[in-house]
């Protein structure tokens, strides 16, 4: 059973632990602005949402890579940027219609989520749950990839 | 089912390996069109800059890849096709097919000026291109180019790198005109100035001389440039000649119905080449940028393996990086009549974002120096997806795109 990010906005306090989780595990360093997981704040509603790459199957950062610098983990899922071969073109970071793929302009290369080789350093930093590693089937992921596809349909919301 | 590919860029490559998996018995060839495994232009920069070797630029990295798909790679370029015989001509033979997919990509467009054949005036496009330039840019080269578009400005770092003396003509008043503002273009050609490259706008040649193995570039206000380089960036054109008399249709380029097929059943186009509609504006045009190629390949391949699927329109957008600087650009950036728009700038700092509504929708966006989460705006964008009350917080803060993005696309707020 493949295992996926499940997010719970709910229960998200914005402690940022998540954040500097994943920029310790990547750069060793606790420097949340290098993190591939971010904490977004609402600060009309009060609210904090947690964000990172979904693994579409999709994959649009994937296919549009033109030097083949984005590769599937086939272990995780996960779609996983190979920093030697990544010129920084940084075409895949305006394919991806979520915006969970970026340029990091200190390495020159893109960076998004690789689920930590199958143990995601947010999820276990996560204080109050709201960032889980669990079996795909009991996550909304499939939820999530029917968002992005989402057209004339869609209600805003505040 | 025998499988013809003419082009073997992003658009030809995706093809072919879509085409095994949705077929795995099938005859697949792909005629590349330059010697060598299959490349990316889009790598190019990279390799001028000294980033990386030729290798690098290959759009696939396994060297046995093409063969362990079984895609037979033919060096030759299509001369004509006989849609009735149902071959192409690759000069001297020619190849049989059933399903054909024409993904010829663009050339370099041509300036019509005295002087154009003469030694030292080279395009960058091919990575054939490349190496010339390599060979010759050494510090002091003087290089003239005309021409500040996508490439004209993708390449610039690359020349500074080698020490060039670099002047770049542009006819227009504007830098990049056909993606960027003119805010955003006035940010690129102050960044650039003072990165050292002399930009002379509202300038053309009317010629090209060589006097003593060195180009004089005339100016229409009587002053003479020489250049040991003269590097013609002037946009870019679909390769269709060896289409003529074929009977496909073109217009701008080849002209393709919902599933890239051509008039002609069994022949379709994708990438460069493909007239499509436009997903926000319902407009045919061309749309020669990287992720529109794969896309295309993808879908004409499903098409071409029996598998109806329906290109969903293509997207404009696209990223640029001139010197270092970031910029790029969404949809109708232009604005839509009637439509409103918002924006922030920060010249000091080289940073803009201008966003284009329609209603409740955002339409279009230009950015300079942010690159943050730029990808939620192609979601929105494309998704047409109704902003609610994010609308008027955009208005007053540009920057809060992702807030918008989770809560008009995931419904999370």
């Amino acid at each position: 059973m493949q295992k996926s990010l499940h997010i719970d906005p709910n229960k998200c306090t914005g402690c940022l632990q998540c954040e500097m989780a994943c920029s310790w595990e990547n750069y060793r360093s606790f420097t949340t602005a290098k993190s591939r997981i971010k904490v977004f704040s609402f600060h009309e509603a009060g609210r904090f949402v947690p964000y990172t790459c979904t693994q579409c199957d999709e994959a649009w950062c994937m296919i549009a890579c033109p030097v083949d610098a984005i590769r599937l983990d086939p272990a995780t899922g996960a779609k996983i940027v190979l920093e030697p071969t990544c010129v920084g073109c940084k075409v895949c970071t305006i394919a991806c219609p979520f915006g969970t793929i970026n340029y990091v302009a200190q390495t020159g290369k893109v960076q998004k989520c690789d689920l930590c080789d199958g143990a995601p350093a947010c999820a276990k930093a996560c204080p109050t749950a709201a960032i889980t590693y669990v079996d795909s089937d009991w996550t909304g992921l499939d939820k999530m990839r029917q968002w992005a596809g989402k057209t004339d349909t869609n209600q805003a919301t505040a | 089912m025998r499988h013809l590919i003419i082009g073997s860029g992003p658009a030809g490559v995706v093809a072919a390996e879509t085409l095994r998996k949705a077929d795995p018995a099938a005859e697949i060839t792909m005629l590349c069109g330059e010697a060598g495994p299959p490349y990316s232009r889009m790598a190019i920069p990279y390799l001028l800059r000294g980033d990386i070797p030729e290798a690098g630029t290959h759009l696939r990295k396994d060297a046995d890849h093409y063969a362990r798909l079984r895609i037979q790679l033919v060096q030759a370029s299509a001369k004509a096709v006989d849609a009735v015989a149902r071959k192409v001509d690759i000069g001297g033979r020619s190849l049989p097919y059933d399903r054909l997919l024409i993904a010829t990509g663009s050339r370099p467009s041509r300036e019509q000026i005295p002087g154009i054949d003469l030694p030292g005036v080279q395009a960058c496009w091919t990575i054939a291109d490349a190496r010339a330039l390599l060979a010759q840019a050494r510090p002091g080269t003087r290089i003239v180019q005309m021409g500040a578009g996508f490439v004209g400005c993708i390449i610039m770092e690359g020349l500074l790198s080698r020490g060039v003396d670099l002047t770049i003509l542009v006819r227009s008043g504007y830098m990049v005109r056909r993606m960027m503002d003119a805010t955003a273009s006035g940010l690129l050609r102050s960044w650039c100035e003072a990165k050292g490259v002399k930009i002379l706008t509202h300038t053309q040649p009317t010629g090209l001389t060589s006097e003593g193995g060195v180009l004089q570039v005339a100016l229409a206000n009587g002053r003479v440039l020489p250049a040991d380089i003269y590097l013609s960036a002037v946009g870019v054109d679909p390769n269709l000649d060896f289409l003529e008399g074929s009977g496909i249709a073109l217009g701008q380029g080849i002209l393709v119905d919902a599933n890239l097929q051509s008039n002609v059943p069994g022949i379709y186009a994708a990438g460069d080449v493909a007239e499509a509609t436009d997903c926000l504006t319902g407009k045919r045009q061309l749309n020669a940028i990287q992720p529109n190629a794969v896309e295309q390949g993808r879908i004409a391949a499903l098409n071409m393996a029996g598998r109806p699927t329906r290109f969903k329109g293509s997207f404009v957008f696209n990223v640029l990086t001139t010197l270092g600087l970031v910029s790029s650009s969404f949809g109708e950036w232009q604005g839509v009549p009637g439509g409103e728009s918002t924006e922030v700038l920060d010249p000091a700092h080289y940073r803009y974002l201008n966003l284009q509504f329609e209603g409740d929708r955002l339409v279009g966006a230009n950015t300079v120096g942010f690159t943050d989460h730029v990808g939620a705006l192609r979601g929105l964008i494309e998704g047409r997806m109704r902003l609610g009350v994010w609308k008027q917080r955009l208005m007053a803060d540009p920057t809060q795109v992702m807030q918008a993005y989770l809560a008009a696309a995931h419904s999370l707020v």
